[in-house]
């Protein structure tokens, strides 16, 4: 490694900080999977690995990106929740790899609702 | 192309961690992440130590910020299929308060973490201490960089005076001042040490902070470095710190590396380079002129200052010492300005303090504490109380240099000023919690025996001192205490004080001082009643069985190493008291319902005497 110029150590900084974004806990918005038995035998993995590549592609690097388990509605599996801001977490069922980049772009960059793929808003009340 | 990670786990590796097998988990996490088809997506990160040692070995997740803690190899297969592949949580491994039920998955919720205020370790956890591109992304060398090249050496030191910054190894002495005092010396060449010889029972603090973030130390010296102007630095810590060493080691050489230490550093014409110097952990060595003889190959014994190190120290040259988180606090002071750094605190106690809380506390771990937080806070809502619900008693702050401080004072701050009056010191950040079952006597004799040892001998009023304290604490709590022991105690405590000549010997009476200031009626019971109210001096205690109790289960008689027990099935045990050790055995067999194993002292060890006689005499009479 050759010694450091001010510049070089600002270039360095700022690729180890890509590298570390997951660290950093500053998301504007959170993109959850859903990976139950049920999401993965429907083919939620390859809706993840999708959003993976393409959330690298896009150098998205401000949504939380996170699984979680069944949600109780099997059959629109593959199934993702995405929550941006302060606003209420949106379902989207029934995924393919084509619908996952379009609510991607739409909803997840652009901020609008992909109403024909959304199941639902909110989320259950707990008791 | 190798697919985009997702989750971080961050594996504690600090020393802590280490010992109870953060390795072996780190190993088996890798093996079966990479079974499951994982390893891209999901990496595993050794950093320093989190601060929650007493959940070790522990990691975090991130993004999603969820804390596991006391792992075990054979959870991992488990973990990892359930969290990382299917996306569920393990509500097993997550942290549950105490008595409570419910776990709490996140880091940010859980108390112990959530009135911490980190400066000094905001990088714990965080990166791995291994590797100076972490650092830096985390704005590491920013620092420098602003003043290598936009601040004069005066300027530095101007900032560090006006940041209000106090020594964070023990007495608290303004550093902009050693600065300040060092940079007004003519001759060079100049040094600098960072003083990482920690010595305090139960302290970890500047362990730590080498171990989890080495590089905050480096560019802090070299700040000073450049404000004082000092070309060569030492980095003093104890061989017994194997991890700190080998982690500062690497982040020395990265430095070099990169440019970031040795000849023209970041291009800018200022040279500095560190050296580390291992001791042998003589508890003195942490006094800054036997740590400078050490260094130099001499016999580490304090000499007479003035002149102080800044005028003549290392080989006769200016020198400015500084403890590790003192140095520690520096990148972030020049980086964000010493306006912010004092407006947290109080007014004469600027910035945080590094705190290993130990002892009988329910979170023992270690903490990071704007000045002025109260020790209720520190004890109850970050340490999460005393476990098995028993009473608080005192804190021990500042080793064996600190005192006691009882349940009265826990609402006072933490600040330098507050503790002192209270006759303890902020030292260098031990604290140590003693509930209802620790006795005064007993602690104070521990550290007499501490600072005895550890006395270099040079001065006749530490060594022969404390040589007396100990031998009438040890009478004292052997139940041979006379009239006259407690004043003779203070007398000496006070001379001891009043004629050493450094910080070892001027602060060691503190433990009995403090002790006889809040606890004097125990010193008394000690001495007069031949009663010790904790319950700990063996000499007066003894175990009994309660005959109304016992429901002769022979558990005691079989489980007594020295068979004072007699007694058989369904008849009254009894112990005899001459052949009894006092080893406590019985009394942690005996079944809580029962609860027939008693441990009196004083007046009841005469009444239940009596008692057991008469008893023994009817069970004669059965036979």
């Amino acid at each position: 490694m050759p010694r450091l110029t001010v510049d070089e150590m600002k270039k360095m900084r700022e690729a180890s900080k890509k590298e570390m974004s997951l660290r950093e806990g500053d998301f504007r918005g959170k993109l959850i999977v859903h990976l139950g038995t049920c999401g993965i035998a429907a083919g939620a993995r390859e809706i993840m690995d999708t959003f993976l590549d393409e959330f690298d592609k896009r150098a998205v690097t401000d949504i939380m990106f996170t699984s979680t388990g069944c949600a109780g509605l099997c059959s629109y599996e593959p199934m993702i929740t995405v929550e941006i801001g302060n606003s209420p977490p949106v379902k989207y069922g029934k995924l393919t790899p084509e619908k996952a980049i379009k609510i991607l772009d739409q909803h997840i960059i652009g901020g609008h609702l992909v109403k024909e793929f959304a199941i639902g808003m909110g989320s259950e009340r707990v008791g | 192309m190798a697919k985009k990670k997702r989750i971080e786990l961050m594996v504690c590796a600090g020393t802590g961690c280490v010992a109870g097998g953060a390795f072996q988990i780190m190993d088996e996490l890798k093996k079966v992440l990479k079974k499951q088809g994982l390893h891209d997506e999901v990496s595993v990160v050794a950093t320093g130590c989190n601060g929650f040692c007493g959940q070790g070995p522990l990691m975090v997740v991130l993004p999603d910020n969820i804390f596991y803690g006391w792992l075990t190899l054979d959870e991992i297969p488990h973990l990892v299929e359930e969290h990382f592949l299917k996306g569920r949580p393990v509500k097993k491994l997550m942290f549950k308060p105490p008595e409570e039920e419910t776990p709490l998955p996140l880091l940010s919720d859980i108390p112990f973490f959530k009135k911490q205020m980190l400066v000094v370790l905001r990088n714990k956890g965080i990166i791995n201490p291994e590797k100076i591109s972490e650092y830096i992304a985390r704005d590491g060398y920013i620092a420098l960089e602003k003043v290598l090249f936009s601040m004069k050496p005066e300027e530095v030191v101007e900032e560090i005076v006006k940041s209000g910054l106090r020594g964070r190894g023990g007495a608290g002495f303004p550093t902009g001042r050693k600065w300040k005092l060092t940079r007004q010396q003519e001759r060079t060449p100049k040094y600098l040490i960072a003083n990482c010889d920690e010595g305090d029972p139960g302290a970890y603090m500047d362990r730590s902070v080498l171990e989890s973030d080495p590089n905050s130390v480096i560019e802090g010296m070299t700040v000073a470095a450049y404000g004082i102007g000092s070309s060569q630095g030492f980095i003093y810590v104890r061989t017994e710190y194997p991890l700190a060493i080998q982690r500062m080691k690497t982040a020395i050489s990265q430095a070099r590396e990169h440019g970031l230490l040795g000849e023209d550093i970041l291009r800018s014409g200022f040279d500095f380079d560190i050296e580390i110097r291992e001791g042998s952990g003589a508890f003195v060595c942490g006094e800054e002129s036997s740590l400078i003889r050490s260094i130099e190959g001499n016999i580490p014994e304090p000499r007479q200052r003035p002149p102080f190190p800044a005028e003549s120290g290392l080989w006769g040259f200016p020198t400015l010492i500084n403890n590790v988180e003192t140095l520690a606090n520096v990148p972030s002071i020049i980086a964000r300005g010493a306006e912010w750094f004092s407006s947290i605190g109080t007014e004469n106690s600027k910035g945080t303090k590094i705190f290993s809380l130990v002892g009988k506390i329910n979170n023992t771990g270690l903490i990071e504490v704007p000045m002025g937080i109260t020790l209720r806070e520190v004890i109850y809502d970050i340490g999460g109380g005393i476990p098995g619900g028993k009473e608080f008693k005192a804190v021990q702050t500042g080793g064996p240099s600190g005192g006691c401080i009882p349940a009265t004072m826990l609402d006072s701050p933490i600040d330098y000023e507050s503790l002192t009056e209270a006759g303890s010191m902020m030292g260098s950040g031990g604290m140590i919690v003693m509930d209802e079952d620790t006795c005064v006597v007993d602690v104070s004799k521990f550290f007499i025996q501490f600072t005895n040892d550890e006395s270099c001998g040079k001065c006749v009023s530490c060594r022969e001192g404390s040589d007396a304290l100990l031998e009438v604490l040890t009478r004292i709590s052997a139940g041979n205490g006379r009239e006259g022991d407690i004043e003779f105690l203070e007398e000496l405590g006070q001379t001891v004080k009043d004629a050493s000549m450094c910080g070892l010997g001027q602060t060691l009476p503190n433990p009995v001082l403090s002790t006889l200031r809040y606890f004097r009626d125990e010193y008394e019971a000690h001495i007069k009643e031949k009663r010790c109210p904790a319950l700990v001096c063996k000499n007066l205690i003894q175990y009994y069985i309660d005959p109304d109790r016992c429901v002769g289960c022979l558990k005691c008689f079989k489980t007594c190493p020295v068979e004072a027990i007699t007694g058989e099935l369904k008849y009254v045990h009894i112990i005899d008291q001459e052949k009894c050790t006092k080893c406590g055995q019985c009394l942690e067999v005996c079944p809580p319902k029962v609860g027939a194993v008693k441990k009196v002292t004083g007046n009841e060890i005469a009444e239940l005497e009596q008692l057991s006689k008469i008893v023994l005499c009817a069970e004669r009479r059965k036979m």
